[in-house]
């Protein structure tokens, strides 16, 4: 019987030549992230982690420290990486969102089983590796190097047709989750297969496999081409193994959506399963306080240069702040380089430096109560990015640079 | 650890997520506070003062994807606050291994919420599966974990810190 990517990863890192949904079993870890000290190092006497080049450090959700505890919680994380020895520490200026800094610092390669803190550590299935999410057991993995595994079903998006130029991997995303709802994958692998996964750059990849954990994925994979490695040349420093699904692989579902005629998507209040055509609801003239492009999910080079290219010559509405928080080091360099920084701040967009900023509700860009953001983002529960009475919207980087200029929601075509 | 709870549900509904449980511009933001001050969060925004109701031994019950979202342990402040069982029609995978870690018994149980009224009383045996409502007298399955499957002995350690301990030690790793 054949087996999916993700059965072949875990069968792989755990041994075996075969194994089955539901089955469970011991699995060695590829790679690491943390970004806090291991308690339980300390209590258990343990003197060294698995290996000091497979564990990554960065503190991403609040940089640079923005009260006195998050300065102490970050000069923690700092002593556990000297301490440890730990080969990958980022630093406040080298360093970025964990999903985006790791990779680009060789923490993934095709064919890896990572496991690491944060839920959206799916985003490394666009690597074609399978990227699980965990969080109390992150002890237990620095330690160890390993992770029990229950085998998740797998099931499969073909994703047909050719994708629109005006679309990328987010509205495909927020469509998936409109028509087959946030719990269509809870537990599950999804493998992303068809042409129009071919067709989508690494980036719109990354924001699937990201997005992956919003349907309720336990990993969101990609098969790899030129693309991935592309990016990844130069950077891994493991030899891939890319998988690909066997013919007669079993899928527990199989779900094929057709992306001829997708159009640019927005996920109104509180969950992204609430997603509507943008065009279905601009005439409802939802005022936007806030645009917020940032976030793990859009936030690479490709979504600031569609946004600085929509505002190029033009203004952000006087009523709407919109803050542009990239997502890593790296980014914000290549963006100054490339000159968008002065195209956005021109327009009356605030750059801030990298890292999580507004999406998870710490620091730089909350929301006050009955406030409205158009938010990059990839999640809009009640009380994510701020107030629990104001309202996150979730949209492409070119829907988030429309709704900016009109002070609405707007469908982003007209600009592009 | 106790295997069988009895105790009044609280119902809750769709995707309620771990932002719900742990809000990030409450709990993130203050990395020195104690898991008690956090608890007084859990639940504020889409339910405001039910941890002043909430009493120990209380069940939670809820409906699909359950601890959605972030990997924020939405389970420390259920379990702070004195919830004895967790039951929900599907639980998100991050919000379940959490859960087996902290060592809050929490089964997924597909029609749980159909099965049970708030302020009614189940009996609910984690190893079993077995539920009963008290009230109606009617008995629902739920998925119980393999008895010898490692989130099992976790949860039956009482939590990954001492499940850990003892398989560290075990390993070798540890000095005696």
């Amino acid at each position: 019987m054949g087996m999916t990517m993700a059965e072949k990863i875990l069968a792989s890192r755990s041994g075996k030549s075969v194994v089955a949904p539901g089955e469970y079993v011991w699995a060695k870890v590829d790679g690491t992230g943390v970004f806090g000290p291991i308690p339980m190092m300390e209590e258990l006497g343990i003197e060294q982690v698995y290996d000091t080049a497979r564990v990554y450090a960065v503190d991403d959700h609040f940089a640079p420290s923005p009260t006195v505890e998050r300065a102490n919680a970050h000069k923690a994380l700092k002593d556990f990486a000297t301490k440890y020895g730990i080969e990958n520490y980022f630093e406040y200026g080298r360093h970025g969102i964990l999903h985006q800094v790791f990779p680009e610092h060789g923490y993934v390669s095709p064919g890896d089983l990572i496991v690491s803190v944060d839920s959206h550590s799916t985003s490394y299935g666009c690597f074609n590796a399978m990227g699980a999410p965990i969080m109390e057991e992150l002890s237990f993995v620095v330690i160890t190097g390993q992770l029990w595994m229950r085998v998740p079903p797998s099931i499969k998006f073909t994703l047909a047709g050719t994708l629109p130029a005006y679309c990328v991997g987010k509205d495909v995303m927020l469509k998936i989750a409109a028509d087959y709802g946030t719990d269509v994958a809870v537990y599950k692998s999804v493998e992303f297969l068809g042409p129009v996964a071919a067709q989508l750059s690494l980036g719109s990849r990354f924001t699937m496999s990201n997005m992956g954990v919003e349907i309720g994925a336990k990993c969101a994979i990609f098969e790899a081409d030129d693309k991935t490695y592309e990016f990844l040349e130069g950077r891994m420093k493991r030899e891939p193994q890319p998988v690909s699904p066997d013919p007669d692989a079993r899928y527990e579902a199989e779900y094929t959506v057709d992306c001829t005629n997708l159009e640019p998507m927005v996920a109104l209040p509180h969950d992204p399963s609430n997603s509507h055509p943008v065009a279905a609801v601009e005439s409802e003239r939802l005022r936007v306080d806030q645009a917020f492009l940032g976030s793990c999910t859009n936030a690479r080079v490709e979504d600031i240069a569609v946004a600085a290219k929509i505002l190029q010559g033009r203004q952000v509405h006087p009523d709407v702040r919109m803050i542009v928080t990239p997502a890593s080091s790296e980014v914000w360099h290549e963006c100054a380089r490339l000159g968008y920084w002065e195209v956005l701040s021109a327009a009356g967009a605030m750059i801030t430096n990298p890292g999580c900023g507004a999406c998870p509700g710490g620091h730089l860009g909350l929301l006050a109560d009955q406030e409205r953001c158009i938010s990059s983002s990839n999640r809009n529960f009640q009380g994510r990015m701020g107030s629990p009475l104001a309202e996150v919207c979730l949209a492409s980087p070119a829907t988030v640079a429309a709704s900016a200029i009109k002070g609405y929601i707007a469908d982003p075509r007209e600009f592009m | 650890m106790q295997t069988t709870f009895t105790g009044r549900v609280w119902k809750f509904g769709e995707a309620i997520s771990t932002d719900l449980m742990v809000p990030g511009s409450k709990v993130l933001a203050n990395p020195g506070i104690t898991p008690e001050e956090a608890a007084q969060f859990c639940m504020s925004a889409n339910r405001p003062g039910w941890v002043d109701q909430v009493q120990p031994g209380d069940l939670l019950v809820a409906g699909t994807n359950f601890g959605c979202g972030s990997s924020r342990n939405g389970s420390q402040p259920l379990k702070v606050l004195g919830i004895a069982c967790v039951l929900a029609d599907s639980v998100s995978r991050i919000h379940l291994r959490n859960a087996v870690n902290t060592g809050l018994p929490t089964l997924v149980a597909p029609g749980i919420s159909a099965f049970v009224e708030e302020g009614q009383r189940l009996e609910v045996n984690i190893v079993s599966g077995q539920v009963k409502n008290l009230d109606t007298g009617k008995t629902l399955q739920a998925q119980a974990w393999p008895e010898d499957s490692p989130p099992f002995q976790i949860l039956m350690a009482g939590g990954l810190d001492a499940y850990m301990k003892d398989k560290v030690r075990k390993a070798g790793l540890v000095r005696a």
